[in-house]
């Protein structure tokens, strides 16, 4: 009882300060309030802020990746492009160069080259400084030795001249019409008179000759005597035999010669005559031994009601020019190339 | 009493043979031979011609040669009187101077006409000539060769029926006998026979003749030559396959030291056959020039003069006319020079026609070339000879053809310029067209132009509006400022008066 009894004395005191408790607490309880607010509000924002981040750096990977792929593609784009481009530059610029090549090699060989051109005038134009040098000499030396055989010509002219007038010649007492007394020296004629010898006497020809076979005539005398024989032929000559073999050796025809070229054929002619001549029986015959009795069937291309047509031995196939669209032959209608025709064919005009 | 018998014949004979004799050699003078015919003497040799003697029928044959030699009258005569079958006749028989006595006869009368030559083979002459080039005489053979190179001179058909009488091989014999005479006249009947169609040059080739032909080139006999070379040219003109044949006889350059012989004949037919070599093709072209063919003839050309030096301008014409190449080669070899000159000496209009055309054909093919035979001073003369009153319509045509090629070629402008002078308008046209293709892209040559007259000469042309040359005109005063052109036109001094006077002076 004493507790309650003490606590009835306190309860003054617990009332008293259950109220100052009660008001303490009604007083703070705004400011408690609010701190709790502004707690929970952080708390919370940071845990919406926490997973905010979260799903950004979520975005961000996915982004990243995503940009990733999309820029590695476009690089791979990229790069194939202007792969593609250096490589095209590369073999314009080396088919630039195989076309240069080409076109020059193939100007200099069959349309124009400049240099084998210069050098070809040139050398032609040396050519023809040899040529003309060597018509000139050529010329020059017909034209001595034709001077030379005029000179001896007349040489001889002169020597003749002079051997048929040697009686103009002047002796030790009488001067010749050439050696004038009144000059210091003789004529020149008179040297040439000196140095030949007189024509000896032409001997009295015949007046008629004794036997002219051009002009004949037949009265004309026979030679009394024959003419003198000829000297007597020396020398080692064969024996008479051997010359008389050789004059009297038999013709021998090459093979060519002697055989007749239609021999063949002339030889089956006289064959078959014979043998349709020594013939018992006309009917051809036929031997037992052949089984069918068949008569021979000839083709129907080769045979008609008219005889026989040389079908397989002269044409083969059926001609109706009539039917042709034309009458030229066909000709393919692909033009010719005419780069190709030329190859190896003509050449540069400047070279030799 | 039989003596006395004896002695009449005797003396007819005698007789016979003095008259023979008589008139053969009355004949062989042109001043007796109207005479003789008059007498009647066709009808006289006539029966002589059967005589018993030898001697009187050979004469008397002679006499008829030379009668028929005469003119085509008397051939016609020896026709007409039915000689000839007889002449045939005894051609088989005879003895060898017969023989050479009738085939005279048979080439007198053949060698008229083709007519008469029709009626020597249509009395069967040709196979009994033909026998008689199997002869063992050469002096037969000739006359036998000659007879037939007459009768194949006339026409093609004629020259075929001596080929069909199978002459060809035994005159191809002949060529290679050691007489000199012969084989001349063998190769002129070859020539004969050569020159009237392709077939009939293939025939003589086909018998082997240019071998033979060829090693005679240098023979000295210069009658022999002249021949050879004729012959060798009439095979060479057909075609190109037997000029090649030709050349494949390895003539060249052995043929052009024969463009030095002293004979102008030789020389002439040298010249043509290197011409109708060179015209086939540029390949044959370019084989002489390399042999140094075009030297050669290029001084040829210079050395003669007249009809002998023809071929030779024709040649570098044919030779130039093939490419450009070729015609570089004339010009190197100083041929524009040599053809200038001839053109400019020789007085006859077919040469200078052909001069004209041979540098017509050296010019046409560029600029250099045009320029070479600019320089070389042709353009006035081939003006002169195109404008000259008495020129022969040839020369005219064929001057106006070079200098049209060779203008529109040229762009050397010096050598231009005098033409714009005294060209008339058909050639001034090209001479301005060159100017005007020239003056837009050459600063020089357009100070050149006004200081040497040109422009001035441009602006006094007169040309139709709508023309060429007026199109061209207007592109050269292009090229020029407003105020030189008009200083240069006709009449601008009158407009500066003019305007002197329409002034009004400031006061």
């Amino acid at each position: 009882m004493a507790a309650m009894v003490r606590l009835l004395r306190q309860v003054e005191g617990i009332v008293e300060d259950s109220y100052a408790r009660k008001n303490e607490a009604e007083a703070e309880r705004e400011k408690e309030y609010t701190a709790v607010v502004t707690v929970q509000a952080w708390f919370r924002a940071s845990r919406v802020r926490a997973y905010m981040k979260h799903l950004n750096s979520c975005a961000t990977v996915v982004q990243k990746t995503w940009r990733g792929f999309l820029g590695r593609r476009f690089y791979r784009v990229l790069v194939k492009n202007s792969v593609f481009i250096m490589k095209l530059n590369y073999y314009n610029n080396m088919a630039t160069n195989v076309q240069k090549m080409w076109r020059g090699y193939y100007i200099r060989k069959y349309v124009f080259n400049y240099y084998s051109r210069k050098r070809y005038l040139e050398a032609l134009q040396i050519k023809n400084e040899i040529i003309r040098s060597e018509l000139e000499d050529y010329a020059e030396q017909q034209d001595v030795m034709r001077k030379r055989i005029e000179e001896q010509r007349e040489k001889i002219r002169q020597e003749r001249e002079a051997r048929k007038n040697h009686h103009l010649i002047s002796t030790h007492v009488i001067p010749g019409v050439y050696n004038s007394p009144f000059l210091p020296f003789p004529a020149e004629q008179e040297y040439i008179l000196r140095s030949v010898k007189p024509l000896p006497h032409s001997k009295r020809q015949a007046t008629k000759s004794s036997f002219d076979p051009a002009w004949a005539s037949y009265n004309d005398k026979l030679p009394k005597s024959l003419p003198p024989l000829a000297e007597k032929p020396q020398g080692p000559f064969r024996r008479p035999g051997s010359v008389q073999q050789q004059r009297y050796k038999p013709f021998q025809p090459t093979l060519r010669v002697s055989t007749d070229f239609y021999g063949l054929e002339k030889a089956r002619e006289i064959l078959k005559g014979e043998e349709w001549v020594t013939r018992y029986n006309d009917e051809i015959f036929q031997p037992f031994t052949r089984s069918d009795a068949r008569r021979y069937e000839p083709l129907m291309h080769s045979t008609s009601m008219f005889g026989h047509q040389p079908y397989g031995t002269k044409y083969f196939r059926e001609e109706q020019l009539d039917k042709h669209v034309t009458q030229l032959p066909f000709k393919s209608l692909v033009p010719p190339i005419p780069i190709l025709d030329k190859l190896n064919d003509t050449y540069s005009q400047g070279q030799v | 009493m039989s003596r006395q018998v004896l002695q009449v014949f005797e003396q007819y004979q005698k007789s016979r043979t003095q008259f023979v004799q008589t008139v053969a050699e009355l004949a062989s003078r042109p001043q007796n031979i109207e005479t003789l015919q008059n007498a009647g003497v066709m009808s006289l040799l006539r029966p002589l011609l059967l005589d018993i003697v030898p001697t009187i029928q050979q004469t008397a044959a002679l006499a008829l040669g030379r009668l028929a030699n005469y003119n085509d009258d008397l051939a016609e005569a020896v026709v007409r009187g039915d000689i000839l079958p007889q002449l045939v006749y005894s051609l088989a028989e005879q003895n060898r101077f017969y023989k050479k006595a009738a085939a005279f006869v048979l080439r007198a009368v053949a060698k008229h006409s083709p007519q008469l030559a029709q009626s020597v083979v249509d009395c069967g002459a040709l196979d009994a000539l033909v026998i008689c080039l199997e002869e063992f005489d050469p002096g037969v053979k000739e006359s036998a060769a000659w007879a037939l190179g007459y009768i194949a001179r006339h026409n093609a058909e004629l020259a075929q029926a001596v080929v069909d009488a199978g002459a060809v091989p035994l005159l191809v014999l002949c060529i290679q006998e050691p007489e000199l005479s012969l084989k001349r006249i063998a190769a002129s009947a070859l020539s004969d026979i050569c020159k009237h169609s392709p077939e009939l040059a293939q025939t003589v080739v086909d018998a082997g003749a240019i071998a033979h032909l060829a090693q005679m080139i240098l023979n000295p006999d210069a009658k022999l030559k002249r021949q050879v070379f004729s012959a060798l040219s009439q095979i060479a003109k057909h075609s190109v396959d037997l000029a090649e044949m030709v050349v494949e006889a390895e003539i060249f350059p052995a043929v052009l030291t024969c463009l030095k012989d002293p004979d102008e004949y030789v020389k002439k037919n040298v010249a043509t056959l290197i011409r109708e070599i060179s015209k086939h093709t540029p390949e044959l072209a370019q084989l002489i020039v390399n042999a140094g063919g075009v030297a050669a003839v290029v001084d040829y050309v210079g050395e003669t003069r007249s009809n002998v030096r023809l071929p030779g301008i024709m040649m570098l014409g044919y030779v130039a006319a093939h490419s450009e190449n070729l015609a570089m080669a004339v010009i190197v070899s100083k041929g524009v020079v040599q053809l200038a000159i001839a053109l400019s000496e020789e007085p006859e209009d077919h040469i200078q026609a052909a001069a004209a055309w041979a540098l017509g054909q050296i010019g046409r093919h560029t600029p250099e070339h045009a320029k070479a035979v600019a320089v070389a001073n042709v353009l006035p003369k081939l003006l002169q000879c195109y404008l000259r009153a008495d020129a022969s319509e040839d020369l005219q045509t064929k001057s106006k053809k070079a200098l049209k090629n060779i203008l529109q070629k040229c762009v050397h402008l010096p050598a231009l310029e005098p033409l714009l002078h005294d060209a008339p308008s058909n050639i001034l046209k090209h001479v301005v067209g060159q100017f005007s293709k020239v003056l837009p892209h050459d600063s020089k040559a357009r100070r050149l132009f006004v200081t040497s007259g040109g422009l001035k000469k441009i602006q006094e042309i007169k040309a139709d509006t709508g023309t060429a040359l007026a199109e061209y005109i207007n592109t050269i005063n292009n090229c020029y400022p407003e105020e030189i052109v008009k200083y240069y036109s006709p009449g601008y001094s009158d407009a500066l008066l003019e305007r002197v006077e329409q002034y009004a002076p400031k006061v």
